[in-house]
């Protein structure tokens, strides 16, 4: 989301607000989307690893653990983020009945 | 020389009316009230010229001038037609059926007089 | 030493703590209290039941073998999690939409409310869900053996352990697993009680690895040497069984049935997956955190050869701290227990809904819904399942005699469930997957699983070692381990790559190739849009229910109260005072639910189908599922609704056209009629006074007559134009009736001198003056007018020779019917309809009346609540009057 969306935006053009809405919606919904893609990208990428079977120096088990771990932190925090802005998005239109058409 | 005319007209007022002013211009007149056997009358009674309301008890003056000019021999008998109706409609069905002439009520009385001599002498030089 | 002893005690204790917790949770419910025991904290913490004691045993044990293997059975639910946007929202949504109990009843619900399917998913359930819960037993008794062997007393015998823990299981279980009959309410007592062992669990993990890292290890960095110094310190995990176990953790925990129960079926709010989305991988993260140091301590401090799945235990005992070991004891029991408890729930209601619930359905003749207690029934089903399930853990945890084969039980169990990861998902996402595909996907998924990894893993006793080498009959090419020839794949990945490879391809084409029956397409409408229309469509035909069947019905499935409750409020719903509601296709479909939460979809389906007599699917259903897009769905029923509008808009336009076409035309031949009425007289006038004024001689006599003609002329049209405005007030309705009373003789007195007057009496008037006698309340100005009319115009018309109009008057029934017949011709049968129609005129206008008479005369009967008609058959022309003696407003 650039800077731009975050700006508000002036009450006397309503129209224009409840469009930056949706298209918040709508990316927040692809950031959604888009998590587990990274998680599981971000999880497949010690495949890359050599093994210990293998010729060449080995990773470590620390530096794997801390790799892991911190993948995982991250993902953890992004969905908090997430979780966090879609509750306030569901709070907002409550009265909506249409909330969740976005998702789709 | 005798000039009859035939006058259909089923409002006896209007037909005394007529009756009196062309009675005056030397013409012989005789009426009918009826639309139903007005083509035999006029056959019968061979006239110069014929004035036919277009409201008549039986059969309207439309159909009777329709059926007038299907005969062979009533081509050319000239027709003034009278209606009181009014409507530009009547006026085109009358032309389209070969009426002469078409006037509307309530006339003026030279407007009759020249209808009639008008057609009398269109008639005569043909 | 801890002596054994403490350590039951202690046990016991905990149990009693469950026990506590989960009564004064359900208490806490029952009041309407404890708002926290619906929170997101409880749903995550719940969820947590997907660490059982083998993860918590297990984990390190793995860590041991295998270094980081182990943390793919944790990562794969993080992914499932935090796509809970698109992923678990919609199977929740779902789940409370339809009200499910298990995941069998949302697999049978999908595809048209299928037993037959409801029954295989259950046999799968059963058959992976009995060996986990033997796993769990296994654990329990592995940790005790552990305090065993350093009690001197010797008094441990581990059958006796193992059945105490497996019926103490059952009790909770059925103690607070069944309370309620609703399988769709939560149960708020079970889930506290697991929520409070996650957080024990999870506490005694990180009380055990922070001793070992910083009790042992002396701190994180020196922790991280040594881990990298151990016999595991080099990354040594292979991709494929790296991806797959990813993969299949993620499948397994929504697969799972437990799962499916926490994380569905007791879920409260959908909200709550918001929070459980970063708080469960949390929770995960949290568990898995110290899992490698304390490998690699135990590894480094315990002799060679000790088991590394008890290294949880072991490790704190070594270093003397009994009482870290304890607590380590009681979250492995604690990880056992709650899996133990909540996989029986799940397990129950599947058998008791899907096997037990049909079969005895199908025992009771025709209306057998109605005719035994079905609330005993399926209560009794629910707890013998609990027991049942228990006891097959046991004694295959018996049979199996409790050695290493059945630690490898957790990920065959997991790649089993996952088997049904293509009909779930493709029922949730593709509305083309039918139930032939789900039932051939799962056979063949089933099947091979069976053949490839769990038979081979039993051991010799059911899949010799000629099978496993050379295939079945000697054909290479189907060895378990090495299906079409594909060597050298490690078993389990080999298995889960192949069995659900197939599952998916035959559940494709199956659906692809097969065609869905009409309930069968509705659901699958609704489950995979399920959040356009939280409104389902299917609907019941209620005409021939009966809604005292159904309150019967219920009340033995609900129990009366509830029942009651719930009849009562859909008949103020209603609207109505009676107690039973009217059976509406929407009543009948929220009785449905309601029924489906504790029996299941398709049995409460099969039950109201009983009574009601058979499902139908409306119109408008089926128009919903025809198309395959519900967007597209939408779009065109609003194309059709705008083009029916305009359709209707068109129509209304034409008819509005046609009208005022009518009308112009209407009032043009008016119009017409009257310039023809109007100028007749004027042509007379204008004649004669242009006659009278340019002719010179006139005689008197001619002058008279002239003046006498323009005199009449003039007269007609004053008559005219009153007649017209008579007519134009009595068609507005605007006229002002002034009623009055007096006898219909007098009026009649009044018409007739008043008719008469002026002329030649040339009309003879009959009437019987007695009758006559009759007293009216009307407008009797009005009414004189019409009977003035209708004699003047027997005067008029009448051709006899000696003309005579009789009159004759008769009370009927409340109603005056005057008859004015004359003697005359009468009026011809093809004029009769026109003749009250205005400026009809029949024949030749002798008194040169405008022909409005007869219509102003209709208009006043009209006004006056009686109607004037022509009388035929009476020799010359007749009219009957006919008008209420006594005029009332409501007439008009």
């Amino acid at each position: 989301m650039s800077s731009d969306e975050d700006r508000p935006s002036s009450v006397s053009r309503p129209s224009l607000f409840l469009e930056r809405q949706s298209y918040r919606r709508r990316r927040l919904s692809d950031a959604a989307r888009l998590l587990p893609f990274m998680g599981a990208a971000l999880f497949a990428i010690p495949m890359l690893w050599p093994d210990s079977r293998s010729a060449q120096e080995g990773v470590t088990l620390s530096s794997a653990i801390f790799y892991i771990f911190t993948c995982w932190a991250v993902l953890i925090v992004a969905s908090l983020v997430f979780g966090f802005a879609a509750g306030r998005m569901t709070a907002q239109d409550d009265s909506d009945p249409e909330t969740d058409q976005w998702q789709r | 020389m005798s000039r009859k005319v035939l006058l259909i007209e089923d409002e006896p007022n209007i037909a005394e009316a007529i009756r009196f002013l062309l009675t005056r211009e030397g013409w012989q007149v005789e009426t009918h009230a009826e639309g139903t056997d007005a083509l035999q009358v006029i056959q019968g009674a061979n006239p110069d010229l014929v004035i036919l309301d277009v409201m008549l008890p039986g059969k309207s003056g439309m159909e009777i001038l329709r059926d007038l000019r299907e005969l062979e021999d009533m081509q050319g008998l000239p027709v003034l037609m009278l209606t009181a109706r009014g409507q530009s409609r009547d006026r085109e069905m009358a032309e389209n059926a070969g009426v002469s002439r078409f006037m509307t009520k309530p006339f003026s009385n030279t407007e009759m007089l020249t209808a009639v001599r008008d057609l009398h002498a269109q008639a005569t030089q043909s | 030493m801890a002596t054994l002893n403490v350590l039951i005690l202690v046990c016991l204790g905990y149990v009693v703590l469950l026990f506590g917790v989960a009564f004064a949770a359900d208490r806490m419910a029952a009041a309407g209290r404890g708002a926290w025991l619906r929170s997101p904290l409880i749903y995550t913490l719940s969820l947590s039941i997907y660490c059982t004691a083998w993860t918590f045993y297990g984990a390190v044990g793995n860590a041991a073998r295998s270094g980081l293997e182990f943390v793919t059975i944790y990562l794969g639910p993080t992914l499932v999690m935090i796509s809970w946007w698109w992923g678990l929202r919609k199977l929740v949504r779902v789940g409370r939409s339809q009200r499910v109990t298990s995941i069998a009843d949302l697999i049978s619900s999908r595809y048209g409310k299928s037993n037959t399917l409801a029954i295989c998913v259950t046999i799968l359930a059963v058959l992976g869900g009995t060996p986990y819960i033997a796993l769990q037993l296994q654990s329990i008794t592995l940790s005790f053996s552990i305090f065993a062997e350093a009690d001197p007393s010797g008094l441990y015998r581990e059958g006796s352990s193992v059945f105490w823990v497996a019926a103490g299981l059952a009790v909770f279980a059925i103690l607070f697993g069944t309370r309620n009959l609703d399988a769709n309410e939560r149960h708020h007592g079970v889930v506290t009680a697991i929520a409070l062992e996650s957080v024990v669990k999870l506490f005694a993990l990180l009380a055990v690895g922070a001793f070992v890292v910083w009790g042992v290890a002396g701190g994180v960095g020196p922790m991280m040497d040594r881990i990298d110094a151990s016999e595991i310190g080099q990354w040594n995990v292979d991709a494929g069984r790296w991806t797959t176990f990813i993969f299949l953790s993620a499948a397994a925990f929504v697969c799972l049935p437990r799962m499916f129960q926490v994380m569905v079926v007791e879920n409260a709010d959908e909200g709550h997956l918001r929070t459980a989305a970063w708080a469960f991988p949390l929770y995960l993260l949290l568990m898995s955190l110290f899992v490698v140091p304390i490998a690699v301590v135990g590894l480094d401090l315990l002799p060679e050869g000790s088991n590394p799945d008890l290294f949880v235990l072991t490790v704190p005992l070594s270093q003397g701290n009994d009482w870290l070991a304890m607590l380590s004891f009681i979250g492995g029991f604690s990880s056992a227990t709650s899996m133990v408890i909540v996989t029986a729930m799940a397990l129950s209601t599947m058998v008791s809904n899907h096997v037990v619930m049909p079969i005895w359905l199908s025992t009771q003749e025709g209306g057998g819904a109605v005719s035994g207690d079905v609330r005993n029934v399926v209560l009794v089903a629910r707890r013998v399942s609990i027991a049942v399930i228990m006891a097959l853990g046991f004694f295959y945890y018996r049979l199996s005699g409790g050695g290493a084969a059945l630690a490898s039980i957790g990920l065959v169990a997991f790649a089993g469930f996952s088997q049904l990861l293509p009909a779930l998902v493709g029922g949730l996402f593709w509305r083309g997957a039918t139930r032939t595909g789900a039932l051939m996907g799962l056979t063949v998924g089933f099947l091979l699983w069976i053949y490839t990894l769990l038979l081979p893993g039993m051991g010799g006793a059911l899949m010799p070692e000629v099978v496993l080498h050379n295939g079945p009959f000697g054909w290479g090419w189907l060895r378990p381990q090495a299906l079409f020839g594909i060597d050298g794949m490690d078993p389990m990945v080999h298995s889960v790559m192949w069995s659900l490879c197939l599952n998916t391809v035959a559940f494709c084409v199956a659906s692809l190739l097969s065609f869905p029956s009409p309930l069968e397409r509705l659901q699958g409408a609704q489950f995979v849009n399920v959040f356009d229309h939280s409104v389902a469509p299917r609907r019941w035909t209620g005409s021939v229910a009966q809604s005292e069947d159904l309150m019967i019905m219920t009340q033995r499935i609900l129990g009366a109260v509830p029942a009651q409750e719930f009849f009562q409020a859909e008949a103020e719903k209603q609207g109505g005072r009676a107690s039973l509601p009217e059976p509406t296709p929407a009543f009948l479909e929220r009785l449905e639910r309601e029924l489906s939460g504790s029996v299941g979809a398709a049995t409460a389906h099969a039950m109201i189908g009983q009574i009601v007599g058979g499902s139908s699917v409306s119109v408008e259903d089926l128009l919903a599922v025809a198309d395959e897009s519900a967007q597209l769905l939408e779009y065109s029923s609003q194309l059709e609704a705008k083009s029916a509008e305009l359709t209707r808009t068109a129509r209304q336009l034409r008819e509005a056209n046609t009208k005022l076409t009518q009308i112009s035309e209407q009032k043009d031949s008016f119009l017409s009629q009257v310039s023809h009425e109007l100028r007749t007289p004027m042509t007379s006038i204008r004649a004669f006074s242009e006659i009278m004024r340019d002719t010179d001689g006139l005689s008197a006599e001619e002058q008279t007559r002239y003046a006498a003609i323009i005199h009449d002329e003039a007269l007609r049209l004053t008559r005219l134009l009153d007649d017209l405005l008579d007519l134009s007030v009595l068609e507005s309705g605007q006229v002002s009736l002034n009623v009055g009373g007096d006898t219909l003789r007098s009026v009649l007195d009044r018409a007739v001198s008043s008719a008469l007057a002026g002329a030649g009496h040339t009309l003879t008037v009959q009437r019987s003056k007695v009758s006559e006698r009759i007293p009216l309340q009307t407008d009797l100005d009005r009414l004189g007018q019409v009977f003035i009319n209708l004699i003047s115009n027997a005067q008029k018309y009448c051709d006899a020779e000696d003309p005579i109009l009789t009159i004759s008057a008769h009370d009927v029934g409340g109603q005056v019917v005057i008859d004015f017949a004359d003697n005359g011709s009468g009026i011809p049968p093809e004029a009769r309809s026109m003749v009250f129609e205005k400026f009809a005129r029949v024949g030749v206008d002798k008194a040169g009346g405008a022909g409005l008479g007869l219509a102003i005369c209709r208009e006043i009967m009209q006004r006056l609540g009686g109607e004037i008609t022509y009388l035929p058959g009476q020799g010359g022309a007749a009219f009957r009057v006919r008008l209420p003696m006594a005029y009332r407003q409501a007439a008009q």
